[in-house]
């Protein structure tokens, strides 16, 4: 089956055959895959899909491979997880959690895009690839390039704590750390995204790698036995996963897999801090304003997002609203679904708790209408966000008398 | 010759300067304005740039100093 038409611009709607290319010639818009949706409706069904690997591929019709996947072979299919215990705390009928802090391989949703990304490179037979990256998606590259026996070249910003880069550096790749401002290493990293005929997986791969990012919505929905949520709550960083997620639920609509019509509301979660996204939606304007981040939602800090536009027209098709999160806010987020669901996610978790709390307790969401919350990302990534707020409860010398002593205080503590 | 396409962001009181034409008749860049949005107290630009390296380089110096914000046309090439 023939299902990709190619690329299409997003602003001018200029058509591009399937190549690695990101932009527009004409308008610089942004290029996004457009598929065959009439040869796709007669092949993809519900039992097409149930067929398929416990795996993101299961919905890999949808997806831009028209080959055999590569690598990543078991990303996603996390966990969609029914929070009792947090729907007590936030007091709501029914609440979800997305968990891909247990995303194979890298810990975070972006093995979708990554595993995509790296399978199309091998397909248009690239032999490297690239990203500048300060965490998640450098893992993930690394990760990927490792499993496909590619070369990769991750850029960094030189005065990147060393704990950050471990993650990456253990998969072998070759680590560039560019001194600079940011604003001049990432300006490079487009020149050499434009220069060397390599796979920059966010760049030159864009249209490929961000389509990775609607197999989060798809399996939300089969995950709820074809249904959709009254609500569900996004971390945004680029703005590319909010608009995905709802590119998803769209398409499995048109493909009449959904039962019942689709009401789902998406709501931005971002950090206060650097919410360029949330502030559009609030303001009721198109109009990005790019802002310098300054959050501990390390993950989410994207001061100009390229997809900023596309994710305040989700929240606003679908009467979806948004929610900022202070750093305080972040943190008490990520130790109350730590304590009510024995999750640990990170930074980008804690805002999007944080703002659907928020969005609850002033009526955005009612309380009886069904809430996915997204958590894109695994807590021990980032324990730094934590090491001040935490500590033993009880240090005791190594005696019964003394536990016993110390037990008998806790508990008048408590009582 | 270098060829690069970056976006412009403008603030509020910069709308009403002609940077672009600054930056043709000063930097002698030909530019090539793709794609705009200029609103009474904002705007964004995404352009082509034709010239020599160094004089798009101090071009670039120039329009950060005025108080433009200058991004690759891909804006966040670097991902947290
Ligand atoms: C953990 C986590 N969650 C959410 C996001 C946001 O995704 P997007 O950039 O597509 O908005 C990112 C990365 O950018 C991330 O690392
Ligand atoms: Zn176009």
């Amino acid at each position: 089956m023939e299902k990709l038409n190619g690329l299409r611009c997003r602003e001018c709607g200029r058509r591009y055959p399937a190549t690695p290319v990101h932009v527009c010639e004409f308008c610089f818009g942004p290029l996004e895959v457009d598929y065959r949706y009439d040869a796709l409706k007669r092949v993809v069904t519900r039992e097409s899909i149930t067929a398929g690997p416990p795996s993101m591929w299961r919905y890999k019709d949808l997806l831009p491979i028209e080959g055999d996947v590569a690598v990543g072979h078991h990303v996603g299919f996390t966990p969609l997880i029914r929070a009792r215990n947090l729907a007590d705390e936030l007091g709501c009928r029914e609440v979800w959690i997305k968990n891909d802090s247990v995303c194979h391989p890298s810990w975070s949703f972006k093995d979708r895009v990554v595993s995509v990304a790296v399978t199309k490179a091998k397909e248009f037979g690239f032999d490297t690839v690239a990203c500048a990256s300060t965490g998640n998606l450098a893992n993930s590259v690394a990760a990927h390039a490792a499993e496909g026996r590619l070369r990769s070249y991750i850029f960094i910003p030189a005065d990147l704590e060393q704990g950050k880069v471990l993650a990456t550096l253990v998969y072998n790749p070759t680590l560039v750390a560019v001194h600079g401002t940011y604003d001049e290493v990432n300006r490079l990293c487009s020149e050499i995204a434009d220069k060397y005929r390599w796979a920059f997986v966010n760049v030159n791969f864009r249209p490929y790698y961000s389509e990775g990012s609607k197999s989060y919505g798809f399996e939300i929905v089969e995950q709820l036995g074809w249904r959709t949520p009254g609500h569900i709550i996004v971390p945004c960083a680029g703005g590319s996963l909010i608009a995905k997620i709802w590119k998803a639920i769209k398409e499995f609509e048109q493909l009449g897999l959904i039962d019942g019509p689709v009401t789902t509301k998406m709501h931005a979660a971002q950090a206060l801090g650097c919410g360029p996204i949330v502030t559009m939606v609030k303001n009721d304007t198109d109009v990005l304003v790019p802002v310098r981040p300054n959050t501990i939602a390390k993950s989410l800090a994207i001061g100009n997002p390229a997809d900023g536009y596309y994710a305040y027209r989700t929240t606003k098709e679908s009467g979806g609203f948004g929610e900022h999160a202070t750093d305080e806010e972040i943190v008490e987020g990520m130790l109350l679904l730590a304590r009510t669901e024995g999750i640990f996610t990170e930074t980008a978790g804690g805002v999007t708790v944080a703002a659907a709390k928020k969005l609850i307790e002033s009526g955005v969401i009612p309380r009886d209408e069904s809430i996915v919350i997204c958590v894109t990302g695994n807590g021990l990534k980032t324990p730094d966000a934590l090491y001040d707020r935490l500590e033993a409860h009880v240090k005791i010398k190594p005696s019964l008398s003394a536990f016993d002593k110390a037990l008998a205080e806790l508990k008048a503590q408590t009582a | 010759m270098t060829r690069m396409r970056l976006r412009l962001t403008f603030p509020p009181h910069l709308i009403q300067e002609p940077i672009v034409y600054r930056l043709v008749k000063d930097f002698d860049i030909v530019i090539n304005i793709r794609r705009a949005d200029v609103k009474a107290d904002y705007g964004w630009m995404a352009l082509e740039l034709d010239g020599e390296e160094a004089q798009l380089e101090r071009g670039v110096k120039w329009l950060k100093e005025k108080g433009v914000q200058v991004d690759p046309i891909e804006r966040d090439v670097i991902s947290p």
